[in-house]
């Protein structure tokens, strides 16, 4: 199936979960990034139940901490 | 008040543009912002509000200038080195546009202090260097309803929002804790180039005078990021202001500033 990551379109497993897609995509710091699908934040603790669909968009967003 | 003719010259290319004006211009010379953090980003955050004609701007540092500091921030020169950044700061900023008036504040922002040091700004700028701080900015703004830009940037990346509290997602709506000690890298451990803080920096400063002057749509409900390395920017729509968010949502569960620990490198500086 086709899902859009970061604004890419994407042709992934279907059934593939907001953690596989983690692993795949090998997220940076994966333990604290934060993730939305569709426009609505995914809790952390249901990355793994968490079952992408066709069509889906999928943005991961990361801490920056630096700024001096 | 009226312009002098030497101010209608300073500011005339703002006062040509439709979105500005006189009108524009006037708010701009009425308003106040306070930058926090006279670093990366504060630097050219701060020239450009000077330039602009920002009333009165606010800086906030408790560091002096280092010579590793000159890499990026473009408001010290190598003869401030040693100098409170502050004061530094307001004397580039006094040189570049007389008619700003700058406000010191040589310390580092705490939950005892923070929500004095906003409270007579319109506007405030995030442009520290730690998560602490940019939590402790983001809850007080949001618990005084002061509208702010948010950014950060390491390596060759940077990213902003702007929150209106009460109307877009913050900070914490995002990121809901501080990542544990040394979790994540900050400049310091990871390295920054130096044109990032003027290119992020800047678009603070941008939101800073689109949000006094009302120009256009301010980058509320979106993040912003770029990456030098291919030239990207993406902006990317946000969730709407969570019902689940601790500190903005109409039921939070923090309600008083929260002083987290700083990491261990930072404090030894
Ligand atoms: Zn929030």
């Amino acid at each position: 199936m086709k899902i859009i990551v970061s604004g890419e379109k994407k042709e992934v497993a279907e059934n593939l979960t907001v953690a596989a897609l983690i692993e795949q995509e090998k997220v940076e710091t994966p333990q604290y990034v934060t993730v939305s699908v569709n426009e609505e934040f995914i809790e952390s603790g249901s990355f793994a139940d968490r079952i992408l669909h066709e069509g889906d968009e999928v943005e991961f967003l990361y801490f920056m901490g630096g700024g001096k | 008040m009226a312009f002098t003719n030497e101010q209608l010259e300073r500011y005339s290319r703002h006062i040509i543009l439709k979105e500005i004006g006189v009108k524009g211009q006037k708010k701009l010379t009425a308003s106040k912002v306070l930058i926090i953090g006279a670093g990366g980003l504060g630097a050219p955050a701060a020239l450009y509000l000077a330039a602009a004609g920002v009333g009165t701007i606010g800086i906030v540092d408790a560091d002096v200038v280092d010579l590793s500091n000159l890499q990026r921030q473009v408001i010290h020169t190598t003869e401030d080195i040693g100098k409170k950044k502050v004061d530094s700061a307001a004397e580039t900023m006094r040189q570049i546009n007389p008619d700003v008036t700058v406000n010191t504040y040589h310390q580092f922002v705490t939950g005892d202090n923070i929500l004095d040091l906003i409270e007579g700004y319109d506007f405030i700028l995030d442009g520290t260097d730690n998560f602490p701080a940019k939590f402790l900015i983001n809850d007080a703004c949001v618990m005084a309803g002061k509208p702010f830009s948010h950014a950060g940037i390491i390596r060759f990346k940077g990213q902003l929002t702007t929150v209106i509290p009460g109307e877009s997602p913050c900070y914490r709506c995002i990121f809901k804790d501080p990542p544990p000690k040394d979790a994540v890298p900050t400049c310091r451990q990871a390295g920054v180039i130096g044109a990032m803080g003027g290119v992020i920096g800047s678009l603070q400063a941008m939101e800073a005078i689109k949000y006094i002057t009302g120009a256009g749509e301010l980058l509320a409900g979106y993040l912003l990021t770029f990456d030098a390395l291919s030239m990207q920017f993406r902006k990317i729509k946000l969730p709407p202001r969570g019902s689940g968010c601790a500190v903005c949502s109409d039921h939070p569960t923090i309600t008083k500033l929260i002083d987290y620990e700083q990491a261990a490198c930072e404090l030894k500086k």
